[in-house]
């Protein structure tokens, strides 16, 4: 294994020097943030490489706006809202959804499919679907639509922010301020997208876009191939988790979020508004869109005070460098979503790299 | 505190909201220098006899999982308590809280399971209690145990004994029993193939005390909160930093491969049959040797030790020997959404 190591750190060393600067590669998913901390990769990696934690986790890259509405529907009487765990803790204007459970109209859910259930289980009460997450998810939130439709629940409501992975890496690259040389592409989200899906940002910017798997190893390696094309100078959309992520990905699952969803232009925590980057069920699907069925109105909003999850979310700072991070801004206390999802760069900075202790 | 002013699942995690609650809420009401030790039990003396003195409530759910039920662990888990303050167990009470509708033979069943974890003990139940309350207002039945146990006389054990160089042993699996009882909870498909580690630990710890002495310099059983608490609560105590190896860490493979899936860090996870011994660096071996020969201590292991120098922090070297730090958990881990 270290003979491994070794040489794709040397790789990476051979790229620092023909580039002649820092390498920058920007992880887009959070649970590649998460087995790089806990592998205590940023410590043992060559000097010339640098990662940037990327809008890879579903909570954190979440709209401000789209959390208070979720709130505000918690305080409903007649609202049973069903979200997955990582949301609770997010915080909203007024306060998270933890803090609002022990009315016990929270249910964490670890499957879309468990709506359904609670929906069947709860007549009485309108089950709110808080549907977020990439493309990974997203499959799952519209086996839901269709099965709830066929099934004729008429009191599950669909409030749907999928985000699509691949316009905020585009977003990021149009900002003349990234830093970022490359993409280590995530693994979750590229089984359904399929490597391929990552061409056009290769053919557009010229940056190599690499998907790994998540063992230590397996990132070292891509992150070793990153280096190897940035030396050859030629950039590809490839994939090392070949023996679950294939060139063309899964189609039967991109059908589904085909015939469910339409992409739209939607708000990014941190990047604002992106290009048909927001699933929204279809038309056809209206009588379980909370949005139109539930009277919510979903305006984006400006981030909490002096919160820069936004900037960390864009690679352009690392979280110690906001200035409530671990001081206002803790996972007891968190401000940002960046700190709240186990994911979130924040959260991964202040579990794993903070050498100062927490009394 | 948190920012709201209501108790939060998290305060009941075993990580820092537990012990801001316990510091800021119950010790400042009703500490005194026992309690404020925040010791596994409380060490008493009455003429010249030390007794150790322990309580622990149990609100399991599912009350049935693979390996053990919420009866075993009642027992068992006051009796580690006792263990590992170097104590023999001597007897315990159990008190019961039944919610109206709970069906006589579940706790039939509950109650035989305790009986069995007794008696491998050969020590009794002798007191106890029973309420009622109705339907909704519990959920089917809670348990607390309160234990007596006599101290070793070989046993000389705290924090305060610990010096740079002593190494720490787990004796068996780590994250067993929390990923059990999450797998039963969450209806993941892999249930079958782990198994709750619930169980005591009292033969380990008496036989370690008995052989060595005051080499055994501290115990503790990482239940709530997993190593990465019990390893927190060491260093905030000693003043001294801990460095552990992952390589070293016993660690079933099922059990890791679930917890990777839903995201946890398996160093969080509790565990129910396990002790973690900090030892002197001169009997390391011989302790390690003794753990072993114990019917559940085949799989231990010597992961690490405490720092001769450096801040009082826990330090994780990886299997891929990268570096970082092992902070004391929030208290409530949360399956992530991808």
């Amino acid at each position: 294994m270290l003979e491994r190591i070794n040489k794709a750190y040397s790789q990476i060393d051979k790229a620092h020097k023909v580039l002649g600067r820092r390498i920058n590669v920007m992880e887009v998913c959070g649970t590649h943030t998460v087995s790089v901390f806990r592998a205590g990769l940023r410590e043992a990696f060559p000097k010339g490489l640098k990662l940037l934690s990327g809008p890879g986790c579903p909570v954190c890259v979440t709209d401000q706006g789209y959390i208070d509405v979720v709130l505000s529907l918690a305080e409903r009487e007649d609202c049973l809202i069903a979200t997955y765990g990582d949301m609770i803790r997010v915080p909203g204007r007024k306060g998270s959804l933890e803090q609002k459970a022990a009315r016990g109209n929270i249910k964490i859910i670890l499957s879309a499919q468990d709506t359904l259930n609670l929906a069947k289980q709860n007549p009485s009460k309108k089950v709110l679907f808080v549907a977020v997450g990439f493309e990974t998810t997203a499959p799952a939130t519209a086996i839901v639509v269709n099965e709830a439709m066929q099934q004729g629940i008429k009191n599950l409501f669909i409030f749907s922010n999928h985000k699509l992975v691949v316009p905020a890496m585009q977003a990021l690259l149009l900002d003349k301020n990234n830093k970022i040389d490359a993409f280590l592409c995530p693994g979750h989200v590229s089984v359904i997208i399929g490597s391929d899906a990552y061409k056009p940002v290769v053919e557009q910017f010229k940056k190599p876009c690499v998907v790994a798997g998540f063992e230590p190893m397996q990132i070292i390696e891509a992150l070793a191939e990153i280096c190897r094309q940035i030396v050859e100078g030629k950039p590809q959309a490839c994939s090392l988790y070949s023996a679950v992520v294939t060139g063309a990905g899964n189609k039967t699952a991109q059908k589904i979020i085909d015939e469910t969803f339409d992409a739209v232009d939607g708000y990014w925590r941190g990047l604002g508004q992106i290009s048909k980057s927001t699933l929204k069920l279809k038309e056809k699907f209206s009588s379980l869109d909370a949005e139109k069925q539930l009277g919510v109105e979903f305006i984006p909003e400006e981030d909490l005070t002096g919160c820069r999850c936004g900037q960390v979310l864009c690679g352009l700072i690392d979280p110690p460098e906001c200035g409530l991070f671990a001081k206002q801004c803790t996972p007891d206390t968190p401000v940002g979503p960046c700190m709240v999802s186990s994911e979130g760069a924040c959260a991964a900075w202040f579990k794993y790299a903070r050498r100062k202790r927490q009394k | 505190m948190s920012a709201n002013n209501k108790i939060l699942l998290a305060h009941g995690g075993g990580g820092r909201l537990t012990d801001e609650l316990i510091r800021n809420v119950i010790l400042s009401t009703l500490g005194n220098y026992s309690l404020n030790k925040l010791t596994d039990s409380a060490e008493i003396k009455i003429g010249q006899t030390n007794i150790c003195f322990t309580t622990d409530s149990f609100v399991v759910k599912p009350l049935f999982f693979n390996g053990g039920d919420i009866g075993k662990l009642a027992v068992c888990g006051t009796i580690n308590d006792l263990a590992v303050s170097g104590s023999k167990p001597l007897v315990l009470s159990l008190s019961l809280i039944l919610e109206e509708g709970l069906e006589i033979e579940v706790l039939r069943k509950v109650l035989h399971s305790a009986a069995r974890a007794v008696k491998e003990e050969n020590i009794e139940i002798v007191c106890g209690d029973t309420k009622v309350v109705e339907a909704g207002s519990a959920d089917k039945l809670f348990i607390n145990t309160s234990g007596i146990g006599l101290k070793l006389l070989k046993a000389d054990i705290g924090f305060e004994r610990i010096t740079a160089g002593d190494k720490i042993i787990v004796s068996g699996t780590i994250g067993d029993h929390g990923m059990t009882i999450m797998s039963h909870r969450e209806g993941m498909k892999f249930e079958s193939e782990m198994k709750s580690d619930c169980g005591s630990v009292a033969q380990i710890c008496g036989k370690v005390i008995e052989a060595l002495g005051d080499d055994i310099k501290f115990m503790r059983d990482p239940t709530r909160g997993g190593l990465a608490a019990t390893l927190n609560e060491i260093v905030n105590q000693i003043e001294l930093g801990i460095e552990i190896q992952e390589s070293q860490i016993p660690v079933n493979p099922t059990v890791r491969a679930a917890a990777d899936m839903l995201g946890f860090d398996i160093l969080e996870i509790a565990n129910e049959g396990k002790v973690v011994i900090v030892v002197s660096q001169q009997k390391a071996q011989k302790c390690l040797e003794i753990c072993r020969s114990c019917e559940n201590g085949k799989d231990a292991a010597i992961i690490g030790e405490v720092s001769k120098s450096g801040e009082p922090l826990v330090e994780l070297e990886t299997k891929i020997k990268g570096r970082r730090i092992v902070q004391m958990p929030y208290g409530r881990e949360l399956p992530r959404i991808c």
